[in-house]
């Protein structure tokens, strides 16, 4: 019988190798693919054990770790939760998962980013905890405020840009939210808030600024319109047809202005400067069909509709919509139809023009620093694109002074300083309130700050809402702070 | 009668003596790293906990040396090393899931050594055992069946294999294990000549006759039973393995081992047809990625977590206590593996494979050694057995077969595992004594063996084995009358 108990023993032994092999390929051979694997909440517990780096906020620290007893060793706490939660986004275990700044600054914040290699290597060296580094965002808390103040109560969004630079001096979106709520480590307490928010009906979690919904602009798109009518050669004093009635090409449809009114002086005429002034919808309407779609479309690229872009989260891009019939692009020339944009893209349509024609790309992060809070990079302003001349941004510039000065925008004046603005009321159907559009930028001859306010489906004003009544005091009061600052 | 045989007659004891001592160093050391590791000081019991662990090795120990002087050296040191590891493991999911499961695990620990060192002084020959092989038969099939009497049996995670009495719990099919083992050995080495007998030949195969199918068969109905009745994937596979592979043993013909792959993969496939649970591990096993398999209900969460574990140990390990080896489901019972891969790393589960394979290798050495051929079949199917259940249970957790429900023999949580374990280690070292023994027909009496005549006919040198098989008869005359009993009874 020992031949095959020798067998036996040589069978075990081709076993045992199998599962060698076996436990190397799981230990050795694939264990670089199963850490990075988004599942793996071990990964983030590794990066709770290392001290996660503090997010800031003009000096101020609003994110930090803070030491707990257990088994994440640090508690991801959120000073003034609300006030950033959009920027920050919230860091949580229970659900593995990450947003905002916390996700797309996560390898300096976590400590794994190659730029935080030679302080790794000294942690290694003298025994040091390894820690993550800080994240320094281009916020102004003052300004981030206001904008909040400004929008109490409504749903909506406001950015508020620094022209020269792209710094996001302020993003708010509102409603907000706590993420603390969302990074307690007693994960039935945070499966309970997240369901909450979730089953909210105004979405807080949302950011109104840069992601997921896109509204329908109306008329602040007009400046996109009147950009493309300069830059094919018109002046804004230039007598162009502003009839009372217009039926595009090919339709019966009429299209009225605001109340159906006439425009100007109800000659069929009017210039550029009264039509933006009186925010008229036929001159826009017949520029877009003589302009041509792809004319249109180029200018609104320019701006940045359809372009990718990273602040460093990723902000959905703004539509121009695709192939239309004349009428249709007669719309678009007005803001309707299907144009569809976030706050960030109209805020970065008054930045271009407060900037001379220069549009400078939006950031929020302005340094990363070592975990001794060493410098280690810091954002150099880049231009995004040239969407116009310096001569048409003059000309915007006058209109839109115009516009506050004698116009829809009447609101937003602050005593002492020009302020340069367009206001938007966004029909979307009878049966839901327009959205309110306010853009801008202040002082209009040294343009410090540019702003974009939108408030959802008129706020509490409901259907009587328009952009001027609404989001121009909104953007005063912000702008007034901006100024003060 | 047998040639004097030629081993060396190095009773071993001080080595065992030297290991032991090893052993106890690397258990206690695991265990204070454990608390060191996770709570950053020495367990405040290091002392008792040394006291009562390292005395009772030692005691085990001495023993030992006193009733199985020749026994194998390696195998008791090697069961307590994979023993305490487990030990310390289970006190390190508890410090990470606030439990207490370990106390349990800690009073069977001292237990289940004295008790192998009772198996050993209680059994002075190994051979006793050949008496009750139709007993044993008797024993298993009512411990088989104890789990499915309502009131006594309990069902976890959906395997009805445990049996509570008066708030202890107990699973049965660990016992009838060994009881089964000690009834295919006796059962096999009476009937092994009819089951080499040559029958049809297919396929350059030589077949053995049909009626000698029926005991293959029984086994075959019993572990489908089992499945069907407990759900119990583990334990049949394992039954099933233990009597193929004595049969194996037994007869030496390779048809065996083809007709029993062939009954447990027909019996496999009718299983996966009929029953969701079992077509959901094949789907988990080559799915578990798949983000659909992981969020399903009993899916691949548990596994897939199991190897994140593992990966994140990578070479070396976290370091006992600095790993989250507690996310893992059960990670102090069937993925015990998982958490010793994570904080152990694979150069842990790789000490403790090769522990294992000592255990596997030493008690086949026996088995080739010994000289009867009843201790052969069991030294032989109780040390094969460990090594299928290892790769059961590791193959599971790594994925290299699909997942069912068996625990590590002597490391993971469970006192009645540990126990029985820790018998079929007792066994392993008695007859390895009987092994290692030299052959000296002194003026001292042989031992009161029942089967007494054994030791003339039965000799475990190869060259003798011709003669082996052309004198059992008055070995099989003695096994009828036990044949008759069970069939009047």
């Amino acid at each position: 019988m020992n031949l095959p108990i020798r067998r036996l023993a040589t069978l075990a032994a081709i076993m045992f190798l199998a599962l060698l092999i076996s436990v190397t390929m799981i230990q050795f051979v694939k264990a670089p693919e199963l850490s990075a694997d988004s599942r793996n909440v071990r990964t983030i517990y590794e990066e709770y054990g290392r001290e996660r780096g503090p997010i800031i906020v003009a000096d101020e620290t609003i994110v930090t770790s803070e030491p707990v007893d257990n088994l994440y060793s640090f508690l991801r706490t959120y000073e003034q939760g609300e006030l950033y939660a959009h920027s920050t986004g919230y860091f949580s275990v229970a659900f593995n998962s990450m947003t905002g700044v916390e996700r797309y600054e996560n390898s300096v914040l976590g400590g794994s980013d190659t730029s935080l290699a030679i302080q790794r290597l000294r942690d290694l060296i003298t025994g040091d905890e390894q820690r993550g580094g800080g994240v320094e965002l281009t916020l102004d808390p003052e300004i981030q405020q206001a904008a909040v103040d400004a929008l109490a109560g409504q749903k909506g969004s406001i950015v508020v840009l620094e022209p020269n630079t792209g710094r996001i001096l302020a993003m708010v979106s509102i409603p907000s939210y706590d993420p603390n709520l969302l990074a307690t480590h007693n994960s039935a307490d945070a499966q309970a808030n997240y369901d909450a928010l979730i089953a909210n009906p105004d979405q807080p979690l949302l950011n109104r600024a840069t992601g997921g919904n896109l509204y329908a602009p109306g008329s602040v798109y007009k400046i996109v319109t009147a950009t493309a009518m300069l830059e094919s050669g018109a002046d804004m004093d230039d007598e162009i047809e502003a009839p009372t009635e217009y039926s595009p090409p090919g339709t019966t449809h009429v299209i009225h202005n605001p109340g159906e009114a006439a425009c100007g002086d109800g000659s069929g005429e009017a210039t550029l400067l009264q039509s933006i002034r009186q925010s008229c919808n036929t001159p826009f309407a017949i520029a877009a069909v003589e302009l041509g779609e792809d004319a249109m479309r180029e200018q609104a690229e320019r701006f940045g509709f359809g372009q990718s872009l990273s602040i460093p989260m990723p902000v959905t891009p703004s539509q121009f919509p695709d192939s239309q019939t004349q009428a249709e692009l007669a719309q678009v020339g007005f803001g309707q139809y299907e144009l569809k944009v976030s706050p960030m893209q109209m805020a970065m349509v008054a930045s271009s023009i407060a900037n001379d024609g220069s549009l400078m790309t939006p950031y929020l992060v302005d340094r990363t620093l070592s975990a001794d809070l060493d410098e280690i990079s810091t954002t150099s302003p880049s231009e995004f694109s040239r969407p116009m001349s310096e001569d048409t941004a003059e000309q915007l510039t006058t209109m839109m002074v115009d516009v506050v000065d004698n116009g829809t925008g009447f609101r937003a004046q602050i005593q002492g300083v020009d302020v340069a603005g367009k206001t938007g009321t966004a029909e979307i159907s009878s049966t839901i309130a327009p959205h309110a559009w306010f853009i801008g930028f202040a002082p209009a001859d040294n343009p410090e700050v540019a702003i974009a306010v939108l408030v959802e489906n008129g706020g509490n004003q409901g259907f009587g809402t328009d952009g001027g009544s609404l989001a121009a005091p909104m953007a005063q009061s912000v702008l007034l702070t901006a100024l003060n600052d | 009668m047998a040639t004097v045989t030629h081993l060396a007659a190095h009773p071993g004891r001080l080595p065992e003596f030297f290991l032991t001592i090893l052993s106890a160093v690397i258990s206690l050391g695991a265990y204070s790293l454990v608390h060191l590791g996770a709570n950053g000081e020495m367990p405040g019991n290091i002392m008792v906990v040394s006291a009562i662990f390292g005395g009772t090795a030692l005691l085990v120990h001495l023993l030992i040396r006193w009733a199985a002087p020749y026994a194998d050296p390696v195998i008791f040191p090697s069961a307590m090393a994979l023993n305490g590891l487990g030990l310390a493991m289970i006190e390190r999911i508890d410090i990470a899931t606030g439990g207490s499961q370990v106390t349990s695990q800690a009073i069977f620990t001292p237990l289940g050594m004295v008790l192998a060192a009772l198996v050993v002084i209680a059994l002075r020959d190994h051979r006793v055992l050949r008496k009750f092989t139709y007993t044993s038969l008797i024993v298993s099939a009512v411990l088989l069946v104890l789990p499915l009497i309502p009131g006594l049996g309990r069902e976890i995670y959906g395997a009805r294999i445990w049996i509570s009495i008066a708030g202890y719990s107990f699973q049965p099919a660990e016992l009838a294990k060994i009881f089964l083992a000690i009834f295919f050995a006796g059962y096999l080495v009476v009937n092994r000549d009819n089951l080499a007998l040559a029958g049809p030949k297919f396929l350059k195969i030589q077949f053995p006759q049909l009626r000698h199918f029926a005991p293959i068969l029984l086994a075959w109905a019993i572990c489908l039973a089992v499945l069907i009745f407990q759900k119990d994937l583990g334990t049949s596979i394992l039954f099933f393995g233990l009597f193929v592979s004595m049969l194996y043993v037994a007869t030496d013909r390779l048809s065996w081992i083809v007709i029993g792959g062939l009954l447990a993969l027909g019996g496999g496939f009718v299983v996966f047809q009929l029953f969701p649970h079992v077509t959901a591990r094949f789907n988990v096993w080559l799915n578990a990625m798949d983000p659909e398999v992981y969020d399903a209900a009993f899916g691949s969460y548990q596994v897939v977590q199991g190897n994140f574990g593992m990966a994140h140990g990578g070479l070396f390990g976290t370091g006992l206590g600095q790993g989250y080896p507690g996310i893992v489901p059960q990670a102090n019972s069937d993925f015990i593996i998982a958490s010793i891969g994570e904080e152990l790393g694979m150069a842990g589960v790789f000490a403790i494979l090769a522990l294992y394979l000592i255990i596997v290798i030493r008690g086949l050495r026996s088995a080739a050694y010994v000289r009867d051929g009843f201790g052969k079949l069991l030294a032989a199917g109780l040390s094969f057995t460990i090594a299928l259940q290892v790769f059961v249970v590791v193959g599971g957790v790594t994925r290299l077969i699909p997942l069912t429900g068996l625990t590590l023999p002597l490391i993971a949580l469970g006192g009645s595992s540990l126990l029985c374990n820790w018998i079929v280690i007792g066994l392993l070292l008695r007859i390895s004594d009987a092994a290692r023994r030299p052959q000296v027909r002194s003026s001292e009496p042989l031992p009161p063996a029942w089967d007494i005549d054994d030791e003339y006919w039965d000799s475990g040198d190869e060259e003798s084995a011709e003669s082996e098989e052309k004198t059992p008869r008055d070995e099989s005359d003695a096994d009828r009358t036990d044949t008759q009993a069970v069939n009047l009874s």
